[in-house]
């Protein structure tokens, strides 16, 4: 068992002639991954490595292979266009890689991909990977192994190297979810928790916070409620300047600050682990599992 | 992106917010002559990115034009929270009857541009929304619809119980939305919208952040970034496509990837270190971001070590290890290096690094202790 991606898993590579999508496309094929098709207008009746046939839509692709999982890595400015032509084609699970997708674009894509009925992961994040069965995104295969261990996070590099410390000491991951750092994105902590608590293989969870918002409060306050799998968290950018990433009314609306020390405070008051630094994970991640 | 004043009333105007007239004046005399034209008192208004620019003496009512001259004598080369005041507004003066504030911005939990209003403007909006927050009304606007005009009414009614200015009010609120969609806002605001004596509404102060994901699309807009009024090495490093922010410690950081940056930033920290700045060169790899990055990172004087931690995902370390040689040979480092890397092509990496006399580590938190002490022993590599 794993979340939203196994061995089922049927994906479609938005932006696969690209130089990002082509490279990605390859390690995907490599590791197992089900890419069943690249969709690239103009391009369609093309194959990608000889194996993988491109189609101009993403509506050519579903009707033709029945894929229900699709990554994008088209430029920003196209990104918005792309989540919404793969939610219309009845896609059921969007990860979107692109970094840099202008936040109001994000406030249109992301009510239509709900009122579709699917998920979106991201944009601007690594995708996720369920180890041994099938990635999706560009999280670097090698590191991982499969386990017990549910990995959520607002992070790409920092994601890897603590699921790199996890698997040298042992410690295998059920699933690795990148959920992005942008402000809106299509899955947020909650739901990725709440996926690893209904999961029989996970039988814990590494969550990696970042400075902004509330969204890890909130994932606080519903692991309280709700978890009762043990969960580990890590906020970065404890010593970050105040007011440099995030404008001062985003604290108003939330009547918060978003700082490293209050998110860690309601980790605490929600009875978790706090890692400290990123290799503190593994004694408090072994720990929850014995 | 943030803009000044004078640019954020500039597009406010255009759509069709009514603002008092306003020019820019770089020197007294010009100060004085637009006074004299308007005929009228006027503010002289420091154009810098900084809050509380009326705390800091920054903001002057000036009833003559010979007033003018001094007081823009006086704020033209002021500093205000280490900036350097090289613009003045020079803006008729309102009369003021009341005031209230109307924004807009972003927000995280309903993925919605939301509206802030309430009648007690003027000051700043933090302090009543965390006094007296039942002053404050919030409407998130469906942006696949607009602001509708109910909605605009309903936020009009909540400032104004008279249903002329309702309707005034309600106008401004379409407007400021118009604006914020066009330019490509995070946030906008108007703060103080001015109800004069005789009735009319006018919006005294505007201020306007651009998402800066949108400046590709969005030429005109782009072209206001004033570069003068930002700290050289982020416009350096903007301009190399890395991101960038100084920071007061000693301890230079190279990271790719944010998240990693921030944790790297806070290991310093951890281990009785300083970091000098948040430096991220970004997912895609290549040796001229790592030439980029050390020639920003060794103009800062204050920068005893430099840290380099790289996962390689992506980002391939050999063409990190690449351009530290690259970058070193051309202008050879005055301060210590300690470089970790790991992942994708480590052992090239490593090699390469090793045969230009450098060595690498694969443990982040060795590789972070080293460079703390190195940084405050200030000693020579």
């Amino acid at each position: 068992m794993s979340i939203f991606i196994d061995n089922n898993t049927k994906l479609i590579v938005q932006g696969i002639t690209g130089r990002d999508g082509s490279f990605h496309a390859k390690q995907m094929i490599e590791y197992g991954t089900k890419v069943v098709a690249g969709v690239t207008p103009g391009k369609g009746g093309q194959t990608f490595e000889g194996t993988v046939p491109i189609f101009d839509t993403v509506y050519d692709a579903v009707q033709a292979t029945g894929a229900n999982t699709s990554v994008i890595y088209v430029p920003p400015m196209f990104a918005a266009d792309a989540m919404m032509e793969a939610a219309a084609a009845g896609v059921k699970l969007i990860v979107c890689i692109t970094e840099g997708v202008p936040v109001l674009d994000m406030t249109r894509v992301y009510p239509y991909v709900k009122d579709h009925g699917a998920r979106l992961i991201g944009p601007n994040c690594p995708g996720l990977i369920t180890p041994g069965q099938s990635k999706v995104g560009i999280i670097p295969g090698r590191i991982c192994m499969p386990g017990h261990v549910g990995v959520v996070s607002r992070s790409g590099t920092l994601t890897y190297e603590i699921v790199n410390q996890l698997t040298m000491a042992g410690i295998g991951q059920s699933s690795c979810v990148g959920i992005g750092g942008d402000p809106i994105n299509g899955t947020n902590f909650i739901d990725c928790l709440a996926a690893f608590e209904a999961d029989p293989q996970t039988k814990a969870i590494a969550m990696m916070g970042e400075i902004g918002g509330t969204d890890e409060q909130e994932a606080a306050a519903f692991i309280k409620a709700h978890m009762k799998k043990p969960v580990v968290g890590f906020i970065a950018g404890q010593t970050a300047p105040p007011g440099r990433r995030m404008g001062h009314a985003g604290a108003i609306i939330s009547g918060s600050e978003g700082t490293a020390a209050e998110k860690i405070e309601s980790f605490l008051a929600a009875g978790m682990g706090v890692a400290q630094r990123p290799v503190d994970f593994v004694e408090l991640i072994k720990a929850r599992l014995t | 992106m943030n803009l000044h004043e004078y640019q954020a009333k500039e597009l406010l105007r255009a759509a069709g917010v009514p603002i008092p007239p306003g020019e820019i004046a770089t020197t007294p005399e010009q100060a004085e002559a637009i006074a004299q034209r308007y005929g009228a008192a006027v503010m002289v208004k420091a154009q810098v990115h900084a809050g509380g620019r009326g705390k800091a003496g920054g903001v002057k009512f000036c009833p003559t034009p010979a007033a003018a001259k001094e007081k823009a004598a006086a704020i033209l080369g002021m500093t205000i929270k280490d900036l350097t005041v090289e613009k003045v507004l020079v803006t008729v003066a309102a009369d003021i009857g009341s005031e209230a504030y109307v924004g807009i911005i972003v927000d995280r939990a309903t993925k919605k541009p939301v509206f802030m209003v309430s009648a007690a403007g003027g000051i700043d909006i933090e302090e009543v929304a965390a006094s007296t927050p039942e002053l404050i009304l919030y409407h998130p606007v469906d942006t696949r619809y607009g602001l509708l005009s109910f909605e605009a009414m309903r936020m009009g009614f909540f400032l104004f119980k008279d249903v002329k200015l309702a309707r005034q009010a309600a106008k401004i609120m379409q407007q400021l939305y118009t604006a914020f969609m066009n330019a490509g806002c995070s946030l906008a605001e108007i703060n103080p919208l001015v109800l004069t004596p005789t009735g009319e509404l006018i919006a005294v102060d505007g201020k306007m952040v651009i998402d800066d994901n949108e400046l590709d699309r969005r030429p005109d807009i782009a072209a206001l970034r004033d570069e003068s009024s930002e700290a050289p090495s982020e416009v350096d490093a903007r301009n190399s496509n890395l991101t960038f922010i100084k920071l007061d410690g000693n301890v230079g950081c190279v990271v790719n990837g944010a998240g990693l940056a921030m944790a790297t930033m806070d290991l310093v920290k951890y281990y009785g270190g300083d970091p000098a700045n948040f430096l991220d060169i970004g997912g895609s790899s290549n040796p001229e971001k790592v030439v980029n990055a050390l020639r920003i990172i060794t103009s800062d004087p204050s920068v005893k070590c430099i840290l380099f931690n790289i996962f390689g995902g992506i980002t391939r370390t050999d063409d990190v290890a690449n351009g530290i040689v690259t970058a070193t040979k051309a202008n050879p480092l005055k301060v210590p290096i300690v470089i970790r890397l790991t992942g994708t092509n480590e052992e090239i990496a490593v090699k390469i690094l090793q045969d230009n006399g450098f060595s690498a580590s694969n443990d982040m938190d060795a590789a972070v202790q080293r460079a703390v002490e190195l940084a405050t022993k200030g000693g020579a590599a």
